[in-house]
């Protein structure tokens, strides 16, 4: 048997829905929410890099490259808001940040 | 023929197993260490599917350095994981249920959709045959996206910026060195010659000069 396209969209359309999962179980854990975000988006790498093998056409791989420049700047980035948060708040429940009442 | 569909199967099922571990484990830590799991596989399935480099740099970025930031950061925050479980049973239906619903959608377009026969006429970057991923990825990157490869260099910069800005912290008491200060100390202002009257010692008016 072969393996065609279809099975790693199936393996990328799975990781996308865990990643939804994980953002609806730990709705207190922001941690585990970027977790799951940085799932969702290698889900969609994971769609880019079959599109392109299986096309023939290297310029989804180059995408999928950015895609991996902006997860790693988002992680950082979220880690760097939840420290300050963490200092201002000893605490990093979700429900807590509502300061600004919006 | 069969080891290719062999591999396939197994990263894809170590993947997907390591992804539900990562949503369901209690410790954040164990969640970390899943995601490494999840993502060394993936990049098992990029090489498989003939994107090495992209696989190999999954591993540089996420296991190098994005799953090393957030082990960091879990063991840096004092906070209270289990706390932070609560609601867990209380989303865990309607969670399951918006997930299938996703699942269900996205499977009916993965099963039900065909490439068009003419999507072989607008591919902008054919991938050559005759030279390594790496080369051909390189080969494209540097000329026709030359400005994306900028602005992903970009995105970088901003984001390095912005977590540095956001974390440091400036303390009042830490004595820093003032370059400029230190430049513009002249043997005038370091030192003063005076003159001592025998038995007399320094006047209390000379000591206070003395110490400027």
């Amino acid at each position: 048997m072969t393996i065609g396209l279809g099975h790693y969209l199936a393996v990328g359309a799975i990781l996308f829905t865990l990643g939804i999962l994980g953002i609806f179980l730990n709705r207190k854990n922001i941690i585990v929410i970027l977790m799951s975000i940085e799932l969702i988006l290698l889900s969609v790498n994971i769609n880019l890099v079959a599109f392109s093998t299986f096309l023939g056409d290297i310029v989804g791989q180059v995408f999928a490259l950015l895609v991996l420049t902006v997860a790693a700047a988002e992680a950082a980035i979220g880690l760097a808001v939840l420290v300050t948060y963490f200092r201002n708040r000893g605490s990093i429940a979700v429900e807590d940040v509502n300061l600004m009442k919006g | 023929m069969i080891l290719p569909a062999l591999f396939f199967y197994l990263f894809a099922t170590v993947c997907v197993a390591s992804a539900v571990m990562v949503i369901v484990s209690r410790n954040p830590v164990h969640s970390v260490l899943f995601l490494i799991l999840a993502f060394v596989n993936a990049a098992g399935l990029f090489i498989l599917m003939g994107a090495e480099f992209l696989g190999m740099m999954l591993i540089v970025v996420y296991v190098g350095a994005v799953a090393v930031l957030f082990l960091f950061v879990i063991m840096m925050l004092d906070v209270d994981f289990v706390e932070l479980r609560e609601g867990f049973i209380q989303y865990l239906p309607i969670g399951i249920v918006i997930g299938g619903i996703f699942m269900f959608e996205l499977l009916l377009v993965v099963g039900a959709w065909v490439i068009n026969p003419k999507v072989a006429k607008t591919i902008t970057a054919a991938i050559p045959t005759n030279v390594s991923n790496t080369e051909a990825l390189g080969l494209v990157l540097y000329t026709k996206y030359v400005y994306y490869f900028q602005l992903a260099g970009m995105v970088l910069l901003v984001a390095m910026i912005g977590a540095i800005v956001l974390t440091l912290r400036h303390k009042a008491k830490v004595k820093r060195q003032n370059i400029n200060v230190q430049n513009a100390r002249t043997p005038e202002l370091a030192m003063a010659l005076r003159k001592v009257a025998s038995g007399q010692g320094l006047q209390d008016a000379d000591a206070a000069e003395w110490v400027k």
